[in-house]
């Protein structure tokens, strides 16, 4: 029995050196990419292999990329980590929360391995996390939002109850209440990234409750086939642009751009130059981007939208500027403060206005 | 011509050849739409079946087999059972989740207490409640006439809500920033389900499936209880005659499946996936299904149903990373498994006769 145990470290180890060696002597440096959803998603995992894409786009030979799409978050992702590095990727992004435990366990058996996990908030000494202020975005929204309705109710699909989606509902939610002082929100969850018929369901149900704008934190353009059907609602792209909505229903978007960074990331890489990182950028540096408002908004609306997009960018305005009450009442940011970003990563209540409870 | 005539006892000899043929036929297949996809099918086919087992990083990847397989043995040993006596539970993976659920509660419970026993307890723990959810669809048969099969369906959907809940809100790390996702039991030693020999991939599930696989051997073979399942499958009112309670029959078919379902769903959080999060559950319990009709309801067709199973994940996964061909096409690949079986079921039962010439 302690034989097999000594043969059975022996040969991880070995294992595990060849790969540092491959890593340390191969000409081009690979990057790989771990998907939770299909790369045609149109959404969430397009995105990243759009940014996979730019990757090899912009080094060329240098680098080579390999991507699992799909890949459920547990012992899966795990498996699929340790293959990439084991077959000499010397840089691995791995692009989903659920990814954050396997991505620890791999980085630690993997010292020469750099991995990058979206969205998370474990670091390592080979292991950076990034993610983008999306709620910087959905500030813009919740403008358009506010001032397009006429029934005054907008749906919001929320895909799980996490301090992201959260912090997406309280700021749309806080710049439409600016522009339009009776506006409700009515959240529905749908337990999915990514589950057209689930989403489709969910976006129907909104619209027969009186929903004339939709928003949604999941991937699938369906929201936007069920919203066109019904004829006089908005929505807008999330992740992606989702412009084959455009003009109508898709008024806008929110686009991640992740091929910056992980053009920035490979470079480092190549250069020897990667550190560990926490990375959590929006509008300003380009992570966030704000997909064309159509003519289906009225010129004035837009022009607002925009002034408030580039003011985010510019960091003049914060999408969590006080005077701000949490739901039941009690204070949360006085006069002219804003949230600090530990509160942030981890907000996990509504602000003063939005009715229904998160759900636990 | 000919014609299908149905043979009066199925041919031994097929019903061990038409999982065979099965493969093969899915090789040719697969292979071809591999090469449709401009893939060298030979290569895809040599990264699926040789690569985990005899290939470069072989040491890794068959421990990975035996994690990969041991769930899906053990579900399918119990299901195997039922669906020998004509007891349809399909909703082997709502029992999972229960019993990982239990199992994970009451280690979390006891967190950080360290207690030599806490895996057994958990063990027993997931048993149980794997047991009782799936005696509830049971329950609804002998008391109702309700149908199992609808029944036990639907509750997967009901445990899938409750997961969800438990990862967001009971279960919840209190020290997870607010992000959905119980404690990792792997750094909880009592009741981490470690490897028992580190680096074989050896865990307790392992042990415990191929015990299940020992002992449903010997019960169906040498146990008057293994008789009156076969019996109650192929002639119920003679099984009725020879004494065979039915209710008793289904009660116990549903608890023994439910059991082992929720002790492989305790093994797996316990073990290689560590903590109660939102998408924990990754079809083990509907693949087990596949697995106990690719095993012919065999204990020993069982175990080698659930490694070829493994072995089309695990190498599906190299493929992807490898060659670059889509999900998609390796799931079809794993269908096309079935769908021969299947279709070579027919001759099993069914002969080929030529018709003899009518006479003009």
């Amino acid at each position: 029995m302690k034989l097999i145990k000594h043969l059975a470290t022996a040969t991880l180890a070995l294992g595990v050196a060849t790969g540092a060696m491959a890593a340390g002597h191969g000409e081009k440096t690979k990057v790989g990419f771990v998907y939770v959803g299909p790369v045609g998603d149109g959404g969430w995992t397009y995105e990243h292999n759009q940014g996979r894409l730019a990757v090899e786009e912009h080094f060329g030979d240098q680098v080579e990329t390999v991507f699992v799409e799909s890949v459920p978050e547990g012992p899966d992702s795990e498996r699929v980590m340790t293959q990439m590095a084991l077959e000499g990727a010397d840089l691995i992004f791995t692009t989903s929360f659920g990814y954050m435990d396997p991505t620890i366990n791999v980085a630690s058996k993997f010292p020469d391995v750099k991995f990058e996990h979206a969205t998370g908030y474990k670091t390592a000494d080979n292991v950076s996390v990034y993610s983008a202020r999306f709620y910087e975005g959905r500030a813009v929204q919740g403008l358009i939002a506010g001032s397009m309705t006429k029934s005054n109710i907008i749906g919001y699909i929320g895909s799980y109850p996490i301090p992201e989606v959260i912090r997406g509902i309280n700021s749309a939610y806080i710049q439409a209440k600016k522009v339009n002082p009776d506006v409700e929100f009515k959240i529905v969850w749908a337990y999915t990234w990514f589950d057209p018929a689930k989403e489709a369901d969910a976006a129907k149900v909104l619209i027969e409750q009186g929903a004339d704008v939709i928003l949604q934190h999941t991937d699938s353009t369906a929201p936007q086939a069920a919203a066109q059907e019904a004829g006089n609602v908005y929505t807008f792209g999330q992740a992606s642009d989702m412009i084959e909505y455009a003009p109508m229903p898709r008024v806008s978007s929110i686009i991640d751009n992740w091929s910056p960074y992980y053009i920035a990331r490979t470079q480092a890489v190549i250069d020897g130059t990667w550190e560990t990182a926490n990375t959590w950028d929006g509008i300003g540096a380009g992570m966030v981007g704000i997909g064309e408002i159509t003519d289906a908004v009225p010129a004035d609306v837009k022009e607002a939208a925009l002034a408030l997009k580039d003011a985010i960018a510019s960091g003049d305005v914060h999408p969590f500027t006080g005077p701000l009450n949490k739901q039941d009442g009690s204070a949360w940011l006085a006069e002219g403060e804003t949230a600090d970003d530990g509160t942030l990563a981890g907000l996990n209540f509504y602000v003063e206005g939005i009715t229904g409870e998160i759900p636990q | 011509m000919f014609k299908i005539e149905k043979r009066p006892i199925p041919s031994a000899k097929w019903n061990w050849g038409a999982p065979i043929v099965a493969v093969l036929l899915t090789m040719v297949f697969g292979g071809a739409l591999f090469a449709v996809l401009g893939v060298n099918p030979f290569l895809a086919l040599e990264k699926i079946f040789y690569e985990p087992l005899l290939g470069e990083y072989a040491f890794y990847y068959r421990p990975q087999l035996l994690v990969k397989a041991a769930p899906l043995i053990l579900i399918a040993i119990g299901l195997s059972l039922g669906f020998r006596a004509g007891i349809w539970n399909i909703g082997a993976e709502g029992q999972y989740i229960i019993g990982a659920l239990c199992g994970a509660g009451l280690a979390l419970a006891l967190y950080p207490m360290e207690l030599f026993i806490l895996l057994p307890l958990m063990v027993i723990a997931g048993a149980i409640g794997g047991a009782l959810w799936g005696l509830i669809p049971a329950f609804l048969k002998v008391r109702f006439g309700t149908n199992e099969i609808l029944v036990s369906l639907m509750l997967v959907y009901v445990a899938e809500q409750l997961l969800a809940s438990m990862a967001l809100g009971l279960m919840k790390n209190p020290e997870g920033m607010g992000f959905p996702g119980s404690r990792n039991l792997q750094q909880y030693p009592s009741a981490h389900n470690a490897e028992i020999i580190s680096g074989t991939g050896m865990h307790w599930g392992v042990v415990a499936a191929l015990i299940a696989v020992i002992f449903a051997y010997i019960v169906l073979s040498r146990h008057m209880f293994g008789f009156s399942l076969r019996m109650s499958g192929m002639a119920p009112r003679a099984a009725k005659f020879a004494g065979v309670n039915p209710t008793r029959m289904v009660l116990i078919c549903m608890g023994i499946s439910g059991a082992l379902a929720g002790m492989a769903g305790l093994f797996e959080i316990a073990g290689p996936a560590g903590q109660v999060s939102i998408d924990f559950n990754v079809g083990y319990g509907f693949t087990a299904i596949i697995v106990a009709f690719l095993g012919r309801l065999n204990p020993v067709g069982i175990l080698l149903a659930g490694i070829l199973m493994a072995l089309t994940y695990i190498g599906g996964e190299i493929t992807q990373s490898q060659m670059g061909l889509p999900l998609a096409a390796i799931q079809v690949f794993q269908g096309m498994l079935l769908f021969f079986l299947l279709a070579m079921d027919l001759l099993t039962n069914y002969r080929f006769r030529p018709t003899a010439k009518e006479a003009a």
